[in-house]
């Protein structure tokens, strides 16, 4: 029998984050950040239909130099999520897991989502 | 739900230290998790100085000339000293592995070491591992045939069947791969974790076994299965070199392809 007065042993504050691991949570911490974008693009959408001054405030706060990082992350998250996305549908299929495999991919996805992002902000707007 | 801080009767408060001897050469540093179930107190974290030149290569050892030399209540368990019993699974320099078979050389800085993780501490590095063993039970680990065996010999299998369980069979059950995992910290009372899984997945390809059907049912469950998030900290951690995230993406292959 499990005794509940014992102590429970230290884990994350203890255990030293794989890069692995380290994806597994930014993948989950990018799919909230961007549910919570989809409330600004829903704003951005009602603004556009509402037109004229409302469109150009919104526009507006998006501009500023705390707006645009929003943006940048926001981008980020979806490049990001996207790429590994494609690596989960891998492991999906049975492939990819040797550990070696599963390092590389996790670089690969990460530079591949900074510079996808960097690459939008400094050629496409 | 995910619990990030401990519970206020296992946050950990600072503990002793014992200097090495005067005129000890090689110094290194141990810091060690201690808990002593009869003091009342809250789990501490003990640094021991331990002279190598005097001391066996690996980090058992290392504790073993503490428990012999320094502080006979260190508690912790041991036995094989050579990789195959799994006793001496305990987190040591941020992850899980076996004392007896990690080189002190390996770990950099002070050897810092904790029960594995996010269990529930008999003493000192000893967790309570009944609810791990349970749950390897709980997955049936043995043949099931209906058919009776053959008049005058085993039930045989082919080289290649063989070798599909070669793998999964080498698991010692040391709970470092389980232990390691962030799923199963948060989950570990629904969640089977991996090395119940690679488990169940021995027995699911071995060719002998006639109740592949019954098992698969036995793991389509959004808890049990499916609370693998592929976070592959399982298959860093594993001291054997065993791969369980892969064995649990196969069986969860299995499930997709029996429902088309």
């Amino acid at each position: 029998m499990s005794n509940s007065d014992r102590p429970l042993s230290p884990h994350i504050s203890i255990y030293s984050w794989p890069i692995t691991m380290t994806l597994s949570i930014l993948h989950r911490a990018c799919g909230v950040a961007m549910s919570i974008g989809l409330l600004v693009l829903s704003a951005w959408l009602i603004n556009a239909a509402a037109g004229g001054a409302d469109y150009a405030r919104f526009t507006d706060v998006m501009a500023t130099p705390f707006g645009r990082l929003l943006l940048i992350g926001w981008s980020f998250a979806f490049f990001f999520h996207l790429a590994n996305g494609v690596r989960h549908l891998f492991w999906d299929a049975g492939h990819g897991f040797e550990k070696s495999q599963a390092v590389a991919s996790a670089w690969f996805v990460l530079v591949a989502a900074i510079a996808a992002t960097v690459a939008y902000w400094l050629f496409l707007p | 739900m995910a619990e990030f801080r401990l519970p206020p009767n296992s946050r950990i408060k600072k503990g002793k230290h014992f200097a090495a001897a005067d005129g000890a050469g090689n110094v290194r540093r141990f810091a060690v998790y201690r808990y002593d179930p009869e003091s009342g107190e809250n789990p501490r974290v003990d640094t021991y100085e331990v002279d190598l030149d005097t001391c066996g290569p690996m980090v058992l050892d290392g504790l073993i000339k503490i428990k012999n030399e320094i502080d006979p209540s260190l508690t912790f368990r041991r036995s094989c000293r050579e990789g195959i019993c799994g006793s001496c699974a305990m987190n040591i320099d941020g992850g899980n592995t076996l004392a007896c078979t990690l080189a002190i050389d390996k770990v950099k800085g002070d050897v810092k070491i904790y029960p594995l993780p996010h269990m529930p501490v008999v003493k000192d590095l000893v967790p309570d591992l009944t609810n791990f063993y349970a749950q390897y039970a709980s997955i049936k680990p043995w043949l099931q045939a209906r058919t009776p065996p053959p008049l005058n010999h085993e039930r045989l299998q082919s080289k290649d069947d063989q070798e599909k369980i070669d793998e999964p069979a080498a698991c010692i059950l040391c709970a470092c791969c389980s232990t390691s995992c962030p799923s199963y910290w948060w989950n570990s009372d629904r969640y089977l974790g991996p090395a119940t899984l690679l488990a169940a997945y021995r027995w699911l390809v071995d060719s002998r076994d006639e109740a592949t059907g019954e098992r698969l049912d036995e793991l389509e469950d959004p808890f049990r299965l499916y609370r693998c998030h592929t976070i592959m900290n399982c298959t860093q951690t594993c001291p054997k070199g065993l791969n369980p995230a892969k064995a649990i993406a196969e069986t969860k292959k299995m499930l997709a392809a029996r429902r088309h």
